[in-house]
């Protein structure tokens, strides 16, 4: 992990990137995940069945960007702009939501 | 001031600032693509707040085994697309041209199955526009042409987005045979990547939502 952690001198290499072997590990986890919101929508669980399968995708959306999109490796600012984009998400859901769901 | 290379821009400091301010800006267009299909999740929900037994029969319909067959190969496209950046990073171009390959190999065969699936959804009289003969009972008709028409939206958004992430790739592999795209300018490759990855995301939530939205075991599974 040690290229992970390198800083932008060179002008060439000013990037972090990891390590291939990250990418393989990540893409078994989102086949592990596929696996297990395919599995666990053969049972019944109510609404239960709905909120598992979106805290699953949202655990595969995490890794995604996390690892793949490189937010992992990313300086501040664009942990921030990505942050900022679910946030206004998060106010525009959050709202409409407390709107529909209690009438 | 740096000696002045090709690959920089006059108004940048440096190869380093150069590359930031692409991937800030990459980053600011996606965040309005989330929005763009946060809108539309958010519609999804609130429909399926109103119509939740229209919503878990509408998914009934779906062909559960092409739907993960197509998340699977999604995933996959998204690792091949992962390895073309760290390909262009390292300035490997067999490695790049081959992955920046299978990862359009990949998304037409997700484009494939899912143009299969909509003919499929066609003869079984599930379109529920274009004036073409639609099949639901009374009571759920209203409530199933909402799923349905849902379905197509966003799929079909997702589906165009796929075929310009295709025609990218297709630039990039021009780009990639003529010596391109390498080390200092694989910026590029980086941010068609963060593109790529980004439609794969959007994939990750209409796949359970329209396929895995109501069980199927019925009890015991």
């Amino acid at each position: 992990m040690s290229a992970a952690h390198e800083h932008p001198g060179s002008a060439a290499h000013g990037e972090h990137h990891p390590q291939a072997s990250v990418y393989y590990v990540v893409f078994a986890a989102l086949l592990v995940l596929l696996a297990v919101t395919v599995g666990v929508a053969q049972f019944d669980l109510g609404p239960l069945n709905f909120f598992v399968a979106a805290l699953i995708a949202t655990t595969k959306a995490l890794l995604i960007m996390l690892f793949f999109m490189h937010v992992r490796y990313s300086p501040p600012l664009i942990w921030l702009v990505a942050f900022a984009g679910f946030a206004w998400l998060a106010i525009l859901f959050a709202f409409t939501l407390a709107d529909y769901l209690t009438r | 001031m740096p000696a002045h290379d090709a690959a920089l821009a006059h108004h940048f400091h440096d190869a380093s600032q150069q590359r930031r301010a692409a991937e800030l800006g990459m980053w600011l267009f996606l965040v309005t693509e989330f929005m763009f299909f946060g809108g539309l999740f958010l519609a999804y929900l609130v429909y399926r707040h109103w119509y939740p037994k229209e919503f878990a029969l509408g998914s009934h319909t779906m062909d559960l085994a092409l739907g993960t067959i197509n998340t699977f190969v999604l995933l996959t496209s998204s690792l091949t697309m992962a390895l073309s950046v760290h390909a262009a990073a390292a300035s490997n171009r067999r490695m790049l041209i081959l992955c920046l390959w299978g990862t359009i190999f990949l998304g037409a065969i997700f484009l494939g199955i899912k143009a299969y699936e909509y003919h499929h959804k066609y003869v079984e009289h599930h379109i529920p526009f274009g004036g073409l003969e639609f099949h639901a009972q009374s009571p759920h008709r209203l409530g199933l042409a909402t799923f349905y028409n849902l379905y197509f939206l966003m799929t079909g958004l997702h589906a165009l987005h796929m075929v310009i992430g295709i025609v990218l790739m297709l630039v990039l592999v021009v780009l990639a045979y003529r010596g391109g795209l390498l080390g200092p300018r694989s910026i590029i490759v980086h941010n068609s990547g963060l593109y790529w990855h980004f439609v794969d995301l959007v994939w990750v939530y209409l796949f359970p939502f329209f396929y895995l939205i109501a069980a199927r075991g019925g009890g015991h599974g």
